[in-house]
């Protein structure tokens, strides 16, 4: 009986002094250092050329300069976001502006590089170019670990860019009667000051208002949200901006159709010098009304080999 | 006696061969409470649609019929049912005088949508899915329909930028049996096999709920839902 008690007695100290023990070893592994940065649940690649990124790679990278905006958890809600407009891009949804791709297709590795490399004008987005080429690419990989869809889909191929036609005064009238036609000037507006009628009831995909670029804004620094060339605004068209307002033209427009509208939108463009607004001053400085060819015949001006126009019924702002 | 009962199968067989598929359930979706007034569209910036609406017509978040009976209740089995495939038809939704008719569609996973322009203006379609690809494409007048699938069960919002009164629904499910509640709040799922059931009710704005119910032959179970209406 005595010696019972004493065995118990022996193992209540002896538990104590373990537990004491354990407490002591955890507190050395693991110095408090404030919330964690999730580990990414999957490790992720991307490939830009020949310079492969790893996601692992980039954990501090982006815990520097991309969480105080994007998020810890990659999920939009940095402890900046609350002050900025438009929001910074919730990478779980996967949803991304510039991409090379069709609309509702993930982007392709080159086109996230891209991207963190040119910023987003007209948002706080930044040109990340201090970044080596295998510092980006590491982001870029980083950016794919936050939604499983980077491991379920492959990215669709880039779409195909056909060589530009010459500027033309033909050309650019004919983008100013597909302007009015595909109603861009709904959002844009007739001036291309980002005033139509819609503008003001416009909103992204997380319900935030976003306004429609304004082309006459900026001269020779005026930048688009995903490259500034003539082949960026054509690709525009083609895969629209996902998660905005802006749709996809790809089933409705053809090449030459986009590329006239692309001249056209340089004329909206009255502050920068462009060949456009060369060979629109050269005609005068005003664009000639376009003439539709008769929807019979199908020889039509571009020699493009349109089947048919497919709005031949088109009527002007609302008729029958 | 027996040859009689079994005479009677016969019968009832040859004159209704839906029966041969087992039971049904139907009923009436209603609402308790007031519901939200719906509010009328100004559609003035779109002259070729206003046109069409005389008088205007309102927004359809809540759509209801006499004696409280609630519309656009998407009625479907949850579970128990086996997850047919995707019928080969496809499902049409049709954009006119920039409203979509009909305000929500059922889809399978993977039965393809049509998307009809039966408008003189433009208009963009914009699912905003969350689970399934996001995607948003332009719909001038007299363009070929869009047809797309959705790969993931998902309710849907769907919009036009251009026009913000114009919201519908997808609903994507796993199964093909599915109602959609009409003016009448009535629904029904027939054709369905002996077996334990998860019947859900989904509306866009009240919510889900769900009822267990069990088949055992060739019956017709009533069962009804009943939305509480919000007051804002």
């Amino acid at each position: 009986m005595n010696s019972l008690k004493r065995v118990h007695f022996f193992s209540v100290i002896l538990n104590f002094v373990l537990a004491a023990g354990i407490s002591v070893a955890r507190a050395q592994d693991a110095p408090d250092v404030g919330p964690h940065p999730p580990e990414p649940l999957k490790a992720m690649e991307s490939h830009i050329g020949n310079v492969t990124g790893h996601s692992r790679d980039a954990k501090l990278d982006y815990r520097r300069y991309c969480a105080g905006c994007h998020g810890d958890l990659g999920d939009g809600n940095g402890e900046n976001a609350v002050w900025l407009d438009p929001k910074p891009r919730d990478f779980t949804m996967a949803t991304f502006k510039c991409r090379s791709t069709v609309t509702g297709m993930l982007p392709t590795d080159q086109d996230l590089f891209n991207t963190i490399a040119r910023g987003l004008t007209n948002s706080n987005m930044p040109i990340w170019n201090t970044f080596t080429k295998q510092q980006r690419a590491d982001l870029v990989a980083y950016i794919k670990t936050f939604s499983p869809r980077w491991e379920k889909e492959k990215p669709a191929d880039p779409i195909k860019i056909p060589t530009e036609p010459p500027v033309t005064i033909e050309s650019i009238a004919h983008g100013k009667a597909l302007y009015t036609k595909l109603e861009c000037w709904k959002c844009h507006g007739p001036q291309g000051k980002g005033d139509g009628p819609s503008a003001a009831t416009l909103t992204d995909s997380k319900d935030q208002p976003i306004r429609p670029y304004n082309f006459t804004a900026g001269g020779d620094d005026s930048r688009f949200k995903c490259g500034s060339t003539n082949a960026d605004i054509y690709k525009i068209f083609i895969t629209g901006v996902d998660g905005t307002p802006m749709p996809s033209f790809a089933d409705v427009i053809q090449p030459n159709d986009a590329w006239d509208l692309v001249h056209f939108l340089r004329t909206l463009q009255v502050k920068r010098h462009s060949k456009e607004n060369e060979v629109l001053k050269a005609a005068g400085g005003k664009i000639p009304p376009y003439n539709e060819t008769p929807s019979t015949p199908p020889a039509s001006p571009n020699n493009s080999a349109a089947p048919a126009s497919p709005s031949e019924n088109r009527t002007a702002g609302g008729g029958n | 006696m027996r040859t009689s009962k079994f005479g009677v199968a016969v019968l009832i067989a040859t004159l209704c061969p839906a029966l041969m598929f087992g039971g049904t359930i139907s009923g009436k979706v209603t609402y308790t409470g007031t519901p939200v007034k719906q509010k009328p569209i100004d559609m003035s910036k779109e002259p070729s649609c206003a046109k069409q609406h005389n008088p205007p017509i309102t927004t359809e978040t809540v759509v209801t019929g006499s004696n409280n009976t609630l519309e656009n209740v998407v009625v479907y089995i949850s579970a128990g049912a086996d997850d047919a495939n995707a019928p080969a038809q496809a499902v049409t939704f049709t954009q006119k005088g920039c409203q979509y008719t009909p305000h929500v569609i059922a889809l399978h996973t993977g039965q393809e949508l049509q998307v009809v322009n039966a408008d003189q203006t433009s208009h963009n379609i914009h699912p905003l899915a969350k689970v399934n690809r996001e995607w948003n494409k332009s719909q001038p007048p007299g363009s070929p329909n869009i047809q797309e699938k959705f790969d993931q069960p998902e309710f849907i919002s769907v919009k036009c930028n251009i026009h913000p009164w114009m919201h519908g629904w997808f609903a994507v499910l796993k199964t093909n049996h599915v109602s959609i509640s009409k003016d009448d709040g009535g629904f029904s799922l027939p054709n369905l096999p002996a077996g334990k059931y998860t019947v859900t009710a989904w509306h866009e704005d009240y919510g889900t709920q769900t009822q267990e119910v069990t088949i055992t032959g060739n019956e017709t179970k009533a069962i009804d839902f009943s939305f509480k209406a919000k007051a804002y």
